[in-house]
């Protein structure tokens, strides 16, 4: 991996190693805090989460708006850093880490999944994902990537020219081409009716099943927390508790 | 209401201060060439005015060999003459203890009666000569300073082959003399050529003139038609050696200060418009991406009452408030650029008075342009969007939509990364904006190269001129033609190796309608010093008969090889003559025609004669060699080519650097404003894009190539556009510049075509980086919760 071969030459310094314990979570923070600073004012958007991603695992982080869902999810995702508090990735310090090294994290090992798509709207569906296994070490095919999540028969479709459910299944063959390690998903459904919502769903369960993709779901929608395995409830930047679901029940079944 | 509206106009400008800047400065560049050129062309023009008016400039010039004073009244008596100003001219050669080499001067005379009644100098210091006093002589003024002659100093010159020593009384200025060149040289040199002023009857003793003359000028009446003047004076003049009156334009000071108020023009009319047109493009896509950008604010803004035309006017001022600013750089640009280019001109052209004066209407006409200019950009982006029903405006845009064509055939054909697929995309989905880009870049590069083949142009003078055309060192001009006897005479001069006679004889040369007047040289077919080139800069060798014409004479004449011409001998036999044109020759410098010797002297029948004589000289002779001439009486004047050659090319690189400068300037302002301004709106509009790169883990250098990609690509597409642009441009400059002394080849270097596009190149990188470094600053976060 690219990512391992910069290590070395940063030295031991960069990434500490930390004892292995129990579980083998790919993604953990350590007591993460995020304050933005507008003029004087100051938000706390996280006070102190603790959290861990497992492997394979699929867990839904469910908060109102304002309870720093999104907040954290950029933070897992290397988008954005904690004003206090440690990431890993297994056993690397993203807290730590370069700009580029963060660029390097998120090419090599995370796939996003906005609410409103981020598509290249100059490119076609196909392209799309091309563009993310251009850059990828061991992609699968693009339009293997589109089948998986049934849009087999919309390869040389541009954005404009696809439904919104649609466009998010693209964004979400787009973000598990590179076979990642995570994937997160930022209110995948939140644009979205009902009925698409769901086939989204399915085509996110289903990659969990098929690839063991470690995937964090921030939703607002109550319904949604029953597909995945643990949902860790948000308010007002802390965990307010969290909750183990045996049996996750598939998309269809959720009540919206 | 309207304050409120005017408070986000001024923080737009103030916002976008870097973008309006940059177009700005592209119509200053307008502004600033208009006011500049016009400006300086009417403070010449108006001095030059003025000064013909109180100095009483004549209309026609003529010189003849001699001709009785009894003569005049009828000459005053040809219809459509007012005044009449004859008098005596000749040559001297000036030994200067301080000059090794002799230097050339002419000889003025000076009415009796005191100030000539045509063409009167102006007394700049001391007094007129006395015309009792034979020794008396005046100067002219830049002559006698650059020799440091100053009234009550006496100098010895050798007048008609005799040597005398004169007093100088003072120092003079005349209009015939605004432009000084001597005879052989290219350009005025204050050192080597003067002009002497003294009593009619002095220098009628030595030229052996009592009671005849042998130059004359007129002025006309008003209404008076030019020609008919000209034909019956040269009728009147032909028996007495009449060389061929000519107008205003034939008097060389006049044609070239006339060329040079005409090269103004020339650039006042061609260069504005590529600016003017920039600015338009620039502010129609920099308003354009502003109004998409405030979308939502024009349909709040109507929601709440605003009128489409208040809102219209708002943008439109914006536009105004970019042009005021571009208006305010260029007037100052113009004004101190006009003010440094009037201090240019008065080492050239030496007018009493020269100051940069200029009148209202350039500041005004450039002020109208730039504000039509910056209004006709803005009209289309403003008065589309503004017309939005305020639900449809305040509704996100519609997503671009893309269309599969052949932009697909080929990136699947080359394997195209997507990130080149996007950039292709992007410029057939707005092509129009591509080609903004392109012309922009190409005309940044043509005005390069328009500024930059003026060195070569003059590489190639100096080289065909200087080595290939005149391989002589030195070169004789003999007061009267004599026979081939006198080369004996001249190959015995102190450090002769080789000489080499030619003659030339005043001819008017005659195709239907047109004629100019010019010499005729009898060109040896052997003659390895001074020779003809053709446009290749090779060797001619001389058609057997038939006349040889410079290009530009030819072209002049509307005649081509083959065609007939008829040729007028101004001097003995006097005859007309039919030939053929046998060729045409590439000659920079002089617009001389010339034919075969023996042809030529068949035809006047008559022995060979000389009134030239190069000369190949041994350096360490000079000296000895210099003395010899000056008390060579035969001898009228001297050119030493080392010395033309130094002077040519210290005033090229003094003259053109600097107008390079100022072009290179110009050029790479444009290539600045308009790959900015395009970086700008990319980053603008495709900020979300970009974003989404970086969080798909793009590095910054890819994110920057998909950012500037499309722009550095589109320049590099441009620069063969820019070097086709840049050989038309360099051909109009070359028209501009030709006078019926020079004429500017028309060559563009391989140098020239690299250089101009390296600078364009670089600055288009630069400026993309500039942009570039824009991109480092973005927070990916907001970028993606910021929805257009």
């Amino acid at each position: 991996m690219v990512f391992c071969r910069k290590a070395p030459r940063l030295g031991a310094t960069l990434w500490i190693e930390t004892p292995m314990t129990q579980a083998k979570p790919v993604l953990r923070t350590e007591a993460v805090t995020r304050v933005y600073r507008t003029g004087s004012v100051e938000v706390h958007a996280l006070r102190g989460v603790t959290m861990g991603l497992d492997e394979g695992e699929m867990v839904v982080l469910l908060g109102a708006s304002g309870s720093g869902k999104s907040t954290l999810l950029n933070i897992l995702g290397a988008l954005d850093l904690p004003s206090t508090g440690r990431v890993f990735f297994r056993d690397r310090e993203l807290t730590r880490a370069s700009d580029r090294e963060l660029t390097q994290f998120r090419r090599e090992h995370v796939g996003f999944v906005f609410q409103f798509y981020n598509l290249m709207p100059a490119l076609t569906a196909r392209e799309n994902v091309a563009l993310v296994t251009e850059i990828s070490e061991n992609p699968m095919r693009p339009e293997e990537a589109l089948e998986r999540v049934g849009l087999g028969h919309r390869l040389d479709h541009f954005p404009a020219e696809l439904s919104g459910g649609e466009q998010q299944r693209v964004a979400i063959a787009r973000a598990i081409a590179k076979r990642p390690e995570l994937l997160l998903c930022d209110e995948p459904t939140g644009a979205l009716d009902s009925q698409t919502g769901i086939t989204v769903l399915e085509a996110l369960q289903q990659v969990n099943r098929d690839l063991g993709t470690a995937t964090a779901i921030i939703t607002h929608n109550a319904g949604i927390r029953k597909i995945a395995h643990r949902v860790i409830y948000l308010a007002d930047g802390q965990i307010a508790r969290e909750e183990i679901n045996e049996t996750p029940i598939p998309p269809s079944e959720v009540t919206w | 209401m309207v304050a409120a509206l005017d408070r986000k106009l001024l923080r737009d400008l103030l916002r976008l201060w870097a973008q309006v800047l940059a177009i700005a400065m592209v119509l200053a560049c307008g502004v600033m060439v208009l006011v500049l050129a016009n400006g300086t062309r009417a403070s010449l023009d108006l001095s030059r005015q003025s000064y013909y008016e109180d100095q009483r400039f004549a209309d026609i010039f003529a010189t003849l060999t001699r001709a009785p004073e009894t003569l005049l009244p009828e000459i005053a008596a040809i219809p459509g003459v007012a005044r009449i100003a004859p008098r005596i001219e000749s040559a001297a050669i000036v030994d200067l203890p301080k000059m090794a080499e002799p230097v050339s001067a002419q000889v003025i005379s000076l009415p009796a009666s005191g100030a000539p009644v045509l063409n009167a100098p102006l007394l700049r210091a001391g007094r007129m000569p006395s015309p009792l006093k034979a020794g008396e002589v005046a100067l002219y003024a830049p002559f006698a300073e650059t020799h440091g002659l100053m009234p009550g100093d006496r100098f010895d010159a050798v007048i008609e082959g005799q040597r005398r020593t004169l007093t100088v009384t003072g120092h003079l200025l005349s209009p015939e003399h605004i432009y000084t060149i001597g005879p052989g040289a290219m350009m005025p040199d204050d050192s080597r050529f003067g002009v002497i002023w003294m009593g009619q009857e002095a220098l009628a003793a030595a030229a052996d003139m009592d009671g005849a003359f042998n130059a004359i000028s007129l002025s006309l009446t008003r209404g008076a038609r030019e020609e008919a003047v000209i034909d019956a004076l040269d009728h009147l003049l032909a028996p007495y050696g009449g060389a061929g009156a000519s107008g205003r334009d034939g008097q060389i000071s006049h044609a070239f200060l006339q060329s040079e108020l005409e090269q103004l023009g020339a650039m006042a009319l061609v260069i504005p418009p590529i600016f003017l047109a920039v600015s338009a493009f620039l502010v129609n896509m920099v308003l354009g991406r502003l109004i998409a950008l405030e979308r939502q604010q024009i349909g709040l803004l109507k929601a709440v009452g605003y009128t489409t035309r208040s809102i219209g006017w708002h943008y439109l001022k914006l536009s105004l408030g970019i042009g005021a600013i571009g208006i305010v750089i260029g007037w100052v640009a113009g004004i101190e650029l006009g003010r440094a280019m009037t201090r240019l001109y008065t080492d050239f052209f030496r007018l009493p008075v020269l100051i940069y004066a200029p009148s209202a209407w350039p500041f005004v006409l450039s002020a109208a342009l730039a504000m039509l200019t910056v209004v006709a950009g803005a009209w289309r982006a403003v008065g589309a969007s503004v017309r939005l029903p305020p639900a449809v405006a305040m509704s996100p845009p519609a997503p671009p939509s893309f269309r599969r064509g052949m932009t697909d055939r080929i990136g699947a054909a080359l394997g195209l990364r997507q990130t080149t697929m996007m950039i292709l995309r992007g410029v057939t989905r707005w092509p129009g904006r591509a080609a903004i880009t392109l012309f922009g870049v190409a005309a940044s590069i043509s005005v390069l190269i328009a500024s930059y083949f003026t060195f070569d142009a003059m590489a190639l003078m100096v080289d065909e001129i200087f080595f290939r055309a005149n391989r002589q060192h030195v070169t004789l001009i003999l007061s009267q033609s004599q026979t081939e006897a006198v080369l004996e005479d001249a190959a015995h001069l102190p450090g002769v190796l080789m000489a080499e006679g030619t003659y030339s004889l005043p001819v008017r040369l005659i195709a239907g309608p047109k004629e100019e007047l010019t010499s005729l040289t009898a060109h040896k077919p052997d003659a390895t010093l001074s020779r003809l080139i053709d446009s290749d800069s090779q060797p001619v060798t001389m058609p057997a008969h038939g006349v040889v014409l410079p290009e530009g004479l030819a072209a002049k004449l509307g005649l081509s090889p083959g065609d007939m011409l008829r040729v007028e001998a101004l001097a003995p036999p006097r005859e007309t003559w039919d030939l053929p044109l046998s060729a045409t020759i590439r000659q920079t410098v002089g617009q001389e025609a010339y034919m075969s010797a023996p042809a030529l002297y068949a035809l006047m029948r008559r022995a060979p004669q000389v009134n030239r004589i190069h000369l190949r000289v041994d350096a360490a002779q000079y000296p000895a060699l210099f003395e010899a001439a000056k008390s060579t009486p035969q001898i009228a004047g001297i050119t030493v080519w080392t010395a033309i050659r130094t002077q040519f090319e210290a005033t090229i690189n003094e003259n053109l650097t600097i107008s390079t400068v100022i072009y290179a300037a110009l050029g790479m302002l444009i290539t600045l404003g308009v790959i900015y301004n395009a970086a700008r709106i990319q980053l603008s509009e495709r900020a979300h894009e970009l974003a989404s790169l970086r969080v798909l883990g793009f590095r910054r250098s890819e994110v920057g190539y998909v950012l500037i990609g499309e722009l550095i690509g589109l320049t590099f597409l441009a620069i063969p556009l820019g070097w086709l642009a840049g050989y038309g441009f360099a051909a109009l400059v070359t028209q501009a510049f030709t006078t019926d002394i020079v004429s500017l080849p028309l060559v563009v270097s391989r140098a020239t075509y690299t250089k101009a596009s390296l600078i364009v190149l670089a600055t288009a990188i630069g400026a993309a980086l500039l942009v570039r470094r824009r991109l480092d600053h973005i927070d990916i976060v907001q970028a993606l919760k910021a929805r257009d």
